[in-house]
């Protein structure tokens, strides 16, 4: 198995299923942990990175977890290669940037990718479309136990897990949910969302996270709190309270939309039909934008030209990173985006 | 009439909050009374990383932990202000005081863990902080009212609890 061949398919968290998978396009559960014994990374010396790399990627290799996946240097993978990781949200954004000796271990089949000198030691993901959060969490939790059987893990009585940063000091848990909310932005309730959302000490961000826009009208949520609460618990409260309110507030928008501006809502899913089919040159940015009134008009069941696995094969290999790795070679900006008109054109008219 | 601050005595009370630790009462706060007394964060665009290197530098004054430093990594606790993460475990232990009120802060309040225990930790400390963990999701269940599940869980305590009685 190589990052060659993992381009090949979308991954998990964009195969379009699961529950709620009209509104709920991925969930992700997170663990950071730290070896007992070694420096935070913040004062780690380059040998010592390069020690605490060896030994956590030594210890995950001992487990059955290296079976089946695949391991990344990503200080030494050239700079379009961790940007396919990042476009795949197997790596945070930081990590492709950072220095110094890093890497990821990722399962095949993308469920699972253990990030390794983030901002902590280990940070461990696991991936589900739709949403499953408390299946994530059984997975996440046997991953755990799985690597702390080989790697002792810096923990105290009080604190927990000992984090890099003091936010994430006990469980290390972030649950996050990938929602597409394309009806919420469109009647202007998705700040009043937002800001109920951060009232319970949630953070709302944009598809890559921290400090991001919400492209194609994709945000993050996810829990700040990781201390004083059991994992169950957090996970529970998303799973069961946090996200299906959210999701009920986008049908109720849909099913507005629906009502009142039925005709302005096919007209605005058929125009991004139109563009995306017919553009010359077109940007990853307007791409993402055209695409999600298309997901919203599919998940509606009101536009069948192509249906949802399609949409999220566009989504991800229109991006720059992946449009370059299939193309096979580097592009300037001005050549990507009539590389992504190219390929959208071929995509959408010959699916008719 | 409006109600005004309970705490400045002079602007409206525009933020009305229920306290539930360590004793239930009503708050009625002006907004910036309340931003001072950390019941509100103003809405911003920073991350989560400015956002507690900012209210590092804002206790600063107050904190005086400036000159404390670790032992082990090395690190003072005016460094962890300037770059928002600390140098190694140790620096829990070393800096327990000023930090902790950042980390009540960051977790609603919280000051314990009262999650998953890693069985490294040890056959005692697992079992304290499996019941800890375990009276949460009961008081957890019960707020839900999820009384099935906290039936199990209560169940569950009670196996806990007198397989540690019948221990010397």
């Amino acid at each position: 198995m190589t990052l060659d061949e993992l381009i090949k398919t979308p991954g998990e968290w964009l195969r379009g299923t699961g529950p709620l998978s009209d509104i709920v396009v991925s969930s992700r559960v997170r663990l950071a942990r730290n070896v007992a014994d070694f420096p935070f990374l913040s004062t780690a010396g380059a040998s010592e990175r390069t020690e605490i790399c060896r030994h956590v990627s030594d210890g995950i290799s001992r487990t059955s977890l290296s079976k089946d996946s695949l391991f990344v240097n990503v200080q030494e993978a050239d700079v379009l290669d961790q940007q396919v990781l990042v476009e795949r949200h197997l790596i945070s954004r930081q990590h492709a940037a950072s220095e110094g000796s890093r890497g990821v271990v990722i399962a095949h089949d993308e469920t699972h990718a253990l990030m390794i000198n983030e901002e902590d030691h280990l940070r461990m993901q696991a991936f589900r479309s739709g949403l499953q959060l408390e299946a994530l969490w059984e997975d996440i939790n046997a991953v755990d136990d799985a690597v702390a059987a080989q790697v002792s893990f810096a923990f105290d009585r009080q604190f927990g897990f000992l984090t890099a940063c003091p936010t994430n000091v006990g469980t290390g848990l972030r649950v996050s949910v990938m929602l597409h909310l394309p009806a919420l932005k469109m009647t202007r309730e998705i700040e009043r969302v937002a800001r109920a959302a951060r009232d319970m000490h949630l953070a709302v961000r944009g598809l890559h996270g921290e400090g991001t826009e919400a492209a194609g009208d994709l945000y993050q949520v996810s829990n700040q709190t990781t201390l004083g609460k059991t994992e169950e618990g957090i996970v529970r409260t998303f799973q069961s309270t946090i996200i299906p309110k959210i999701v009920e507030y986008e049908r109720a928008a849909r099913e507005s939309l629906l009502k009142h501006s039925a005709t302005a809502l096919d007209d605005k899913v058929w125009r991004a039909f139109g563009i995306l089919s017919h553009a010359r040159r077109i940007s990853s940015e307007e791409t993402q934008a055209l695409l999600s009134p298309i997901r919203m008009g599919v998940n509606m069941g009101r536009f069948d030209v192509i249906d949802i696995h399609t949409l999220n094969e566009l989504f991800l290999y229109t991006q720059p990173a992946h449009l370059q790795k299939r193309h096979g070679k580097p592009l300037s900006d001005d050549d990507r985006d009539v590389a992504r008109a190219e390929y959208l054109r071929k995509q959408l008219l010959h699916t008719r | 009439m409006a109600m005004r601050c309970e705490r400045c005595q002079e602007k409206r009370a525009t933020v009305h909050i229920t306290d539930t630790v360590p004793e239930k009462r009503e708050r009625h706060l002006c907004d910036e009374c309340a931003e001072k007394e950390g019941v509100i964060v103003k809405q911003s665009h920073q991350t989560t990383n400015e956002i507690l290197q900012q209210f590092i530098k804002m206790k600063t004054g107050m904190a005086a932990g400036d000159d404390l430093s670790c032992p082990r990594c090395g690190i003072t606790f005016r460094e962890f202000q300037l770059k928002g993460l600390l140098g190694c475990a140790h620096d829990y232990t070393a800096f327990h005081k000023v930090l902790m009120p950042l980390v009540e802060r960051a977790h609603e309040g919280a000051t314990h863990h009262v999650g998953k225990v890693p069985s490294t930790a040890g056959e005692t400390a697992r079992r304290q902080g499996g019941l800890v963990r375990l009276r949460r999701e009961l008081q957890e269940a019960i707020d839900q009212e999820n009384y099935e599940l906290a039936a199990r869980v209560r169940d569950q305590i009670q196996a806990l609890e007198s397989s540690d009685a019948q221990k010397p």
